[in-house]
């Protein structure tokens, strides 16, 4: 075995994992009498000191609606506010900041566009293009778009080991066809799906892309400029920022050309009784008190990890991966779950006549924290014909150590299983 | 916490689990309900063959799950079988109790003699999440004697 060589390739690097993990107070916790191993960032990230910090100051100091009062504080929290947007704009090389639209999650984000965008440009027939590993928040809002309006939904296939058969995709394209919706990573799977040739593929007929990012901004450095999607949607509490906020980027014009999602108040020029227009984006998707100290706390999220660099986050994630690879290979009677060329830190795996929720239960009496269950992603299970995987899956702040403990974990659940 | 693991999967859980009694499709099951929980994706449907007198004369199921739902549903068609419907409804109600841990200790009645075969699923009252892999049976179980064809349990 090859464990040697990965620490090598780990201490050889100059990511220093031990200093981000002091970042991260959680981690420094132990449950059930076993320090943490939390493997389960693909969910919900933890968060780092910077981020903690930044949202108790807003908080305490620096608290009050935005956009509304002439006064200091409502003007401080409105700084802030519109700060991340900046924050975000820069972070993933948008045009402008009205291109940032703030929602609640990628879940909203998808809804937005599948109300606005495809309520309004869709009509019966159309079709939306999808894959066979997406998330039920890229399936579900398109189905209810599909019983309302009456398009058509076309999934993409893929292959065995998880990758995106794309010329099986581009024979799907027809005049028909007015929006492709795709994961940019599989949550269960870990494929890294090449975006970019989708999305040539895609403009080369004039449809337009919207791209579900939940996984993809936290493995891989996005530049909606370089990928020119039409949309691209991720979340903040996967990228080790607050839940409650997500981000919607879309292409201004564009954005400016779909009517409002919801109505109230932040995002009108002028009502009356007879007539209510309405001001451009982003203000026009945002109505209602939007979520102040998360998006605060989002940019705090996006400075820290810019400052240690994707890249460095995602060749750290890649060795980990190669590591848990190795060593669930190990283990008589486990069955990993994807195995496509290009795959993000995450691993979904199978053991023999045990089922996943008795692993994670068993794993986690040793402080082992890892999903069990559909992931969201049940025509996916459907296809590999399981109900359910376990998955791990890795942080900047995950190391070795997680590794060795999980599949110790796993030694322990055969034992009780023998 | 290795002695709660070892109560939460004890041997008769593990056997149950493995080789689980009554897994088949009766031909004769007048009654039937689909147990379905969400959070987990987890399917079972059972079969009842129940008589004119409200007595249940045959139990099985058939699906899917964790090594708790398989041993709780294939205890469950031994228990049930031989019951009256009202009388497998109040067994329900206190293994519920069981395994919530709302009742530890239960007073001497018909009911004595399953509860102590049961008890070894009590150890799930120390794991809030698996409770529903522990009733889920029970739950689609009482939906099909009461006429209801799909049960979940949220």
């Amino acid at each position: 075995m090859d464990a040697t060589l990965s620490n090598i390739d780990l201490e050889r690097s100059s990511y220093d994992v031990d200093a981000i993990r002091a970042e991260f107070p959680i981690l420094a916790s132990e449950f059930n009498g076993y320090p943490l191993t939390f493997l389960d960032s693909g969910a919900s990230a933890q968060k780092p000191e910077c981020v903690l910090r930044c949202m108790d100051d807003v908080y305490r100091r620096s608290y009050a609606n935005v956009h509304r009062g002439a006064y200091a504080l409502s003007q401080a929290a409105t700084d802030y506010y519109e700060g991340a947007r900046k924050t975000v704009a820069r972070y993933l090389n948008a045009r402008s900041d009205d291109e940032i639209v703030f929602t609640q999650n990628v879940t909203a984000a998808i809804n937005l566009v599948a109300h606005s965008y495809g309520r309004n440009f869709l009509e019966r027939g159309d079709e939306v293009i999808i894959s066979q590993m997406e998330h039920h928040a890229n399936i579900v809002p398109w189905q209810l778009l599909r019983d309302e309006i009456g398009i058509e939904l076309k999934v993409a296939p893929i292959d065995e080991a998880g990758n995106l058969l794309l010329d099986q995709l581009a024979e799907m394209f027809s005049h028909k066809t007015k929006l492709v919706s795709l994961t940019h990573v599989s949550n269960v799977l870990g494929t890294i799906v090449p975006i970019k040739k989708v999305i040539d593929l895609a403009h080369e007929r004039d449809i337009p892309v919207l791209i579900d990012g939940a996984q993809g901004i936290v493995h891989t450095r996005v530049d909606v400029q370089d990928l020119d999607a039409e949309f691209y949607a991720f979340t903040g509490h996967k990228l080790y920022g607050p839940s409650g906020i997500g981000v919607l980027y879309g292409k201004k014009d564009l954005l400016n050309t779909m009517p409002p999602y919801q109505g109230g108040g932040d995002m009108i020029e002028r009502v009356t009784f007879e007539k209510t227009t309405y001001r451009d984006a982003p203000a026009r998707f945002e109505a209602g008190t939007p979520p102040i100290v998360e998006a605060a706390g989002l940019a705090a999220a996006i400075d820290y990890v810019d400052g240690i660099g994707m890249e460095n986050i995602s060749s750290h994630e890649q060795e980990l991966l190669n590591y848990a690879t190795e060593r669930l290979n190990e283990v008589d009677g486990i069955t990993i779950y994807g195995e496509a060329q290009h795959k993000a830190g995450i691993i979904s795996f199978t053991l023999d006549k045990v089922h996943p929720h008795d692993i994670a239960t068993i794993v986690d009496s040793r402080g082992v924290s890892v999903r069990a269950g559909h992931h969201c992603a049940q025509p996916l299970m459907d296809w590999y014909g399981v109900a359910a995987t376990t998955r791990a899956s890795f942080g900047m702040y995950s190391n070795k150590q997680d590794v060795d403990a999980l599949v110790d974990g796993i030694k322990y659940v055969k034992e009780i299983f023998s | 916490m290795d002695d709660d693991m070892r109560e939460l999967y004890q041997e008769v859980i593990l056997d149950h689990g493995k080789n689980p009694r009554n897994f088949r499709q009766p031909e004769d099951a007048n009654c039937e309900a689909r147990g379905n929980n969400p959070l987990c994706g987890d399917q079972l449907t059972v079969y009842l063959k129940v008589d004119e007198g409200r007595l249940i004369r045959d139990a099985a199921f058939e699906g899917r799950g964790c090594a708790i739902s398989m041993a709780s549903a294939s205890m469950m068609t031994q228990i049930v079988c031989g019951k009256t419907v009202s009388q497998v409804q109040s067994l329900f109600d206190k293994f519920h109790k069981l395994c919530t841990g709302e009742m530890e200790e239960f007073p001497q009645d018909e009911f004595t003699d399953d509860m102590e075969k049961l008890r070894v699923m009590s150890g799930v009252r120390r794991f809030p999440m698996r409770v529903k892999c522990a009733t889920l049976s029970w739950h689609t179980m009482n939906a099909a004697a009461s006429g209801h064809n799909e049960t979940t349990t949220e």
